[in-house]
């Protein structure tokens, strides 16, 4: 339903996204997950026909974003991240307006409404002039015209930002119940988000893909564990031994290092623990000449934990 | 289909906020002052000749005042992505906002028709000139909210839409006072371009085709700069 073939977005000279590549089946819910800055918002933009690729093509149930885009753009229903709405135009009005420019006809349009405004529990608010809602209400609109004409995808972009808790459960309750229905793209940058809602995961960082599966097997490769590389010099298998005694470490494996040279040992243990002070001490204690000591983040690790894990906080 | 949509909906939102209103107060405040100093001068002609003149120069600033919002806004809120991420032409929405202000300048054009009554109840006023004077309103505001518009797509401030399309406007306004400092062709050119030296005719009941086509020229070039300048959003 939507495919993305080589994607790069440059502002200026700086790479927002870099040759990104996906695809995202009819009825699928895929979930584009990233810390903020890695070029999520960017490749909704450029998947919603909003901004052009500067290189690549995105295809949205077989036309072309740029060269076919209003028949594209047919099949689309977007929420920005912004929540871009009229704050004059009461909700009923919004919606019939998004409706027309959808070019609804009149009768379907009332109809939608009605269907919408319950899906999205807005009854109380039909005639409420926009800017007086409050911001999970406004959410609320902003999901009700994205699914309004029955798009066969949605795009949502970080669609539970800045609403309060009771608020995104809802939220995220509403957007389970899209799925099945339609293909759903949902940018995020919270982790519990991905998984309670998403069968698929893209995860995003400094504009490029590092990783897509499900949010089970994701989670399973965390293996949730820091490295640390030290270099000693001394018998090795008396350094592994000692360094393999300190507290909290797992494992030590002899990395590199040719006979002769000094070797390098890569130290794993459990995720939080800090053991390159206890390390350096073990080595120093023994009376081995400590020449390197530097820990490790695999990838993954590093953007999961710059992700928002907690409901509420966010770690950054 | 879509730009009547486009159209209704700048409409309507034209008349639930103030700023429409407080502009026509303006300018039918501004042209009735002037038009009490026009008919209490001695030997006073029953005419609109001096309110035409001024409301030309009203003009300058309250059109774009009026167009500031219409794209201005759009940007500053992000409701143009949705706009443009919906099955909408670019020029579909620009035509159409820029039909919802030229129906609020009609409405506050065709009140100051008050006037005109006034002159036919106390008075013989000449009804040719009258029309070609309105005719040349109608056509010079046509142009202004053009140019409006076309700095309301410049910047998502209003503030800065606005004086863009007033400095614009001021430029096409008095570019004809060049001519009187310059001789020969550059002369012609600069009076040419000047948007007084155009009105100037319809006041005096004359409907010259060149200054039909000086305004309507005018207001389709912004037009279509604006819908390019939408446009380059797309390459920034």
């Amino acid at each position: 339903m939507i495919e993305v073939n080589n994607v790069s977005k440059m502002y200026g000279n700086y790479p927002a996204i870099t040759d990104i590549n996906f695809r995202v089946e009819a009825g699928e819910v895929l979930g584009f997950l990233g810390p903020n800055g890695a070029g999520k918002t960017t490749t909704m933009k450029i998947i919603t026909g909003f901004i052009p690729p500067t290189s690549g093509e995105v295809t949205i149930a077989g036309y072309d974003i740029v060269t076919e885009s209003l028949e594209a753009r047919r099949h689309i229903g977007y929420l920005p991240e912004t929540v871009p709405l009229y704050s004059e135009m009461n909700v009923k009005e919004y919606l019939s307006f998004m409706g027309k420019l959808r070019g609804m006809t009149g009768g379907r349009i009332a109809s939608r409404i009605d269907d919408v405004v319950d899906l999205c529990h807005l009854e109380d608010y039909y005639t409420t002039i926009i800017g007086k809602l409050s911001k999970g209400f406004k959410q609320r609109v902003g999901i009700a015209q994205a699914i309004l004409h029955e798009p066969d995808v949605l795009v949502l972009d970080e669609p539970t930002i800045g609403i309060d808790p009771i608020q995104v459960v809802e939220t995220r309750q509403l957007i389970k119940d899209l799925g099945g229905n339609q293909t759903l793209i949902l940018s995020t940058h919270i982790l519990p988000e991905v998984s309670q809602i998403c069968e698929r995961v893209i995860i995003i960082h400094e504009g490029q893909i590092i990783a897509v599966d499900s949010p089970e097997n994701l989670a399973q490769r965390l293996v949730g564990r820091e490295r640390v590389d030290i270099e000693v010099k001394g018998p090795q298998q008396d350094v592994m031994k000692a360094l393999g005694d300190v507290e909290g470490v797992q494992t030590v494996d002899r990395v590199s290092g040719e006979a002769g040279q000094v070797p390098t040992y890569r130290v794993q243990s459990e995720l939080g623990v800090e053991i390159r002070a206890a390390l350096a001490s073990t080595v120093v204690k023994s009376g081995w000449d400590l020449l390197g000591l530097e820990g490790v983040i695999m990838s993954l690790e590093e953007i999961f934990l710059r992700l928002t894990t907690d409901e509420g906080i966010e770690i950054e | 289909m879509n730009t009547f949509t486009v159209a209704y909906k700048e409409s309507k939102i034209y008349f639930s906020t103030p700023g429409a209103y407080v502009v026509g107060a303006m300018f039918l405040s501004l042209t009735g002052i002037f038009f009490v100093f026009d008919v209490t001068a001695p030997f006073a002609e029953a005419s609109v000749r001096g309110i035409i003149d001024w409301a030309s120069f009203f003009i300058v600033f309250l059109a774009p005042i009026l167009t500031m919002r219409l794209l201005a806004e759009e940007q500053k809120l992000g409701t143009l992505e949705l706009l443009v991420t919906s099955p909408v032409r670019d020029w579909e929405v620009v035509i159409g906002k820029y039909i919802a202000s030229y129906l609020i300048f009609l409405m506050t054009i065709a009140l100051t028709l008050y006037y005109v009554l006034l002159l036919y109840v106390f008075g013989q006023p000449d009804t040719g000139p009258l029309f070609t004077s309105y005719l040349g309103l109608l056509l010079h505001g046509a142009a202004a909210l053009a140019i409006g518009l076309f700095g309301s797509s410049l910047s998502s401030n209003q503030i800065v839409a606005a004086v863009v399309g007033s400095a614009i406007l001021l430029v096409l306004s008095f570019v004809d006072r060049i001519s009187d400092i310059v001789t020969g062709t550059a002369a012609l050119v600069f009076s040419g371009m000047s948007m007084s030296e155009h009105v100037e005719d319809f006041t005096r009941g004359v409907i010259d085709t060149a200054d039909v086509v000086y305004f309507v020229s005018i207001a389709a070039v912004f037009i279509f700069f604006t819908i390019r300048s939408m446009e380059t959003r797309r390459w920034r």
